[in-house]
């Protein structure tokens, strides 16, 4: 067992883009889940609609890529509102139940036979349109990294590597600072008010559905934002990408940062992917279970990390235990 | 451009290889690992009803899943009984073959045979045999078509129905007594078709249980199970005074983790029962059956009506319903809530264990079998009142009479399970509490 091997490729996933684009997911679920107290538990679904929005745009009706990006964020908006409007008035499982269900119908769809002209079906995008041009071409054309290898030690990434982390890094900061601002502003106030005590905010005259469903639609954004980065990471966009597990991970990310705080979910998802993909390179080192289970391994670990942290930590690393009871 | 696409590559296989956001280990038939190849993989065949002078059979449907259950396409025979489903790349697929679809009276002539793993190899068409044709009885192959399929639609809905039926019954009774939305009760659907697959199977006792006995063992360790949870972590949790909110989240950890190491422990493919003790077709009017699923619609009749009389009559099945309509008025009457709530998870678990090991008869047993039909469950629960038993029945046999009509009018069966979960959408939309739920003031 190499340590320095383990170690370089726990931190090459969490600087890389994964780690950025999961703590963009993270960082809409703590916009959600945090600040306003909504329990999203389909973030893929923001994703999912966020990365096959901007591919379907690009690679099916060859529009520019930006437009692709602004079409992709802008389908995540209006799930938010098919999504709000029948359970922001409800109790908070409600949305639990739909948002999770969402996930899944939306996979189900988008792999589905009738669905296959526009998003490739099970194949994914852009892999059977061949005659199509790549979704990812133009992003890629614009990379100013020279090609060759970066970094040092067993940290190492490409030229297309680097650039996808330093825009999604650059998009992470730039995100923090907007909920820094946002949160301090009167707002924010209202909306962490609405978490601690729903009537309260109400009897002093605040629309709660309004804020909540504005609450909705920017973490929302931001989940389609990560489904965007995650889609060019990956260089395709395929319903295997988008199980209900990757809001898991992006939850477990969340609340092992510290929800409600603002760099909490980018510290989580540097530690996430950094203990996970350390431990998984770790077990297939030891060689200590049969090959093609490191997988189910690892999903183990994340479901028994949430849980002991949802009960030991539920403030994370960097959260505030008094701000944070959250009891529904 | 062309050194472009492979440095592309190397990263999105090295992405996928050490970090990848899709955590599913990569398999040889990974979609997201092919995305470059430009290969022909498929699968393709032709059906012809045997029983008719090799007359071709038009209209039949085809599946064809991964062995992790996801599906990857289907196909309809043409008019020449053609069919052909591309796969994303070489590996090992099921085929299923959907025998609602075939015509009246005819059949498969295996019914074991109905569903096929197969691989296939890189840059080939494999084709697939489905011995089908007339049985006894059958002939008049045209004459009632739609009749026919409405029948059998309405059958196979009412079997699903009463399965998610009989394990969403104690989803629903532990939310209404502990407020607790579990989004683990899939697994122990799963544990239990798995539990009874294993004793059931000859590789590990040798065959020496039946089904029936490793069925009632199976159901036997779901309920202890859920007695085990209740007593060994959501009691503690309560008593931590750990919230509601909390505690749905510490649900969806278990459930992820129990899935997981249920992938460890079966794999991560689809398998059938050993036993089918029970084969040979009958046929009532417009349907034809197998005496399989004859069995499971009595079994799941017979555990539903037995319920019923339990909640209604017995001293505890009543504590159950007062303590889930009101829990602090129940407790103040003298009812030991503790006990009701323990009962509650003895009798959800066995009754989630019994549902899943008919899942498994009907369908296959996978370790994600659970955590499939927990949104349905969900959704037969919402459509018929959130912690209530009676609604859960009823919401239940609507989401699968929907899930299985949805196909009979045309939509496409790789989303029937869709249609179910808008109905629970638009249900939420103009009577959030219900079928039969209490109405409620919300926000």
């Amino acid at each position: 067992m190499d340590v320095m091997q383990i170690i370089g490729t726990g931190l090459t996933a969490a600087l890389g883009p994964v780690g950025a684009f999961y703590a963009l997911a993270a960082m809409g679920l703590n916009i959600h889940y945090g600040y306003t107290g909504l329990l999203n538990f389909g973030q893929v679904a923001f994703m999912m609609v966020g990365g096959y929005g901007m591919a379907i745009s690009v690679a099916i009706f060859e529009l520019p890529f930006l437009v692709g990006v602004l079409i992709g964020l802008a389908a995540a908006a209006v799930l938010a509102l098919i999504l709000g409007i029948p359970t922001l008035r409800l109790r908070a499982d409600y949305l639990a139940i739909t948002t999770i269900a969402a996930g899944e119908i939306l996979r189900l769809l988008i792999n589905s036979s009738p669905a296959t002209q526009f998003t490739g079906g099970p194949f994914g995008l852009p892999s059977q349109v061949s005659d199509n041009r790549r979704f990812t071409t133009t992003f890629l054309e614009w990379n100013p990294i020279p090609a060759g290898d970066y970094g040092f030690s067993t940290i190492k990434f490409n030229a297309t590597s680097l650039w996808l982390l330093v825009v999604l890094w650059l998009l992470v900061a730039l995100t923090a600072w907007a909920i820094h601002a946002i949160m301090r502003s009167p707002w924010g106030r209202v909306i962490k008010s609405i978490r601690e005590d729903e009537d309260a905010a109400r009897s002093l005259g605040k629309n709660v559905f309004v804020y909540k469903m504005q609450s909705l639609v920017m973490g929302g954004l931001l989940g389609g934002l990560a489904g965007i980065g995650m889609s060019l990471t990956l260089s395709n966009a395929n319903p295997v990408n988008f199980l209900p597990q990757v809001t898991f991970f992006a939850f477990t990310i969340m609340i092992l940062g510290g929800a409600a705080t603002v760099t909490g979910p980018v510290a989580g998802s540097i530690a996430f992917w950094f203990l996970v993909a350390g431990l998984d390179q770790a077990i297939r080192d030891a060689g200590m279970l049969p090959s093609g289970t490191e997988g189910a391994f690892r999903l183990a670990f994340v479901g028994l990390g949430l849980m002991l942290l949802i009960v030991f930590r539920p403030q994370g690393i960097l959260g505030n235990k008094q701000e944070l009871m959250l009891n529904g | 451009m062309g050194a472009l696409t492979a440095l592309l590559a190397v990263v999105l296989t090295a992405l996928l290889g050490l970090s990848g956001a899709s955590a599913s280990p990569p398999e040889p038939g990974d979609p997201s690992v092919m995305t470059l190849a430009q290969q022909a993989e498929a699968f393709k065949g032709t059906l012809r009803d045997r029983g008719a002078d090799n007359a071709p059979l038009p209209g039949v449907t085809i599946l064809v899943t991964t062995l992790d259950g996801e599906l990857v396409g289907t196909a309809v025979s043409d008019d020449d009984g053609n069919w052909l489903v591309p796969v994303p790349g070489p590996g090992t697929y099921l085929i299923e073959l959907d025998d609602s679809t075939l015509p009246e009276g005819v059949l498969l002539a295996n019914p074991d045979r109905r569903v096929n793993e197969l691989a296939v190899q890189a840059g080939n068409e494999r084709t697939v045999l489905f011995a089908v044709g007339s049985g006894p009885g059958g002939g008049s192959t045209q004459a009632s078509g739609t009749l026919s399929r409405l029948a059998s639609a309405t059958f196979a809905g009412l079997l699903f129905g009463l399965i998610i039926a009989m394990t969403a019954i104690g989803l629903s009774l532990i939310f209404g007594t502990t407020g607790l939305v579990n989004f683990a009760h899939g697994e122990l659907v799963s544990i239990g078709a798995i539990g009874a697959w294993w004793l059931n199977s000859p590789n590990h006792l040798g065959g020496k249980l039946s089904i029936i006995p490793a069925a009632i063992i199976a159901i036997a360790a779901t309920a202890g199970l859920g007695a085990g949870l209740e007593k060994g972590l959501w009691k503690p949790l309560r008593a931590r005074h750990v919230g509601l909110v909390q505690m749905l989240v510490v649900s969806i950890g278990l459930s992820l983790g129990a899935r997981a190491l249920l992938q460890v422990i079966f794999g991560g493919g689809r398998a059938q029962y050993f036993d089918y003790a029970l084969q040979g077709t009958v046929t009532l009017g417009p349907l034809t059956t197998g005496w399989r699923d004859i069995s499971i619609l009595a079994i799941s009749i017979a555990t539903l009506v037995g319920v019923a009389v339990m909640l209604q009559g017995t001293r505890i099945g009543k504590a159950m319903r007062a303590v889930a309509d009101n829990r602090d008025l129940a407790e103040s009457s003298g009812i030991d809530v503790d006990r009701v709530v323990l009962v509650v998870w003895v009798v959800g678990g066995g009754l989630a264990g019994l549902g899943g090991i008919l899942f498994g008869l009907d369908q296959a047993v996978s370790n994600d079998m659970g955590f499939r039909l927990l949104l349905l469950m969900f959704a037969g629960i919402i459509l018929g009142g959130l912690g209530t038993a009676y609604g859960a029945m009823l919401g239940a046999l609507v989401v699968g009479l929907v899930t299985e009509w949805s196909t009979v009018l045309g939509a496409s069966p790789d989303i029937k399970v869709v249609w179910a979960l808008l109905v629970m959408i638009i249900i939420l939309l103009v009577r959030p509490q219900g079928i039969l739920g209490q109405r409620e003031r919300f926000g």
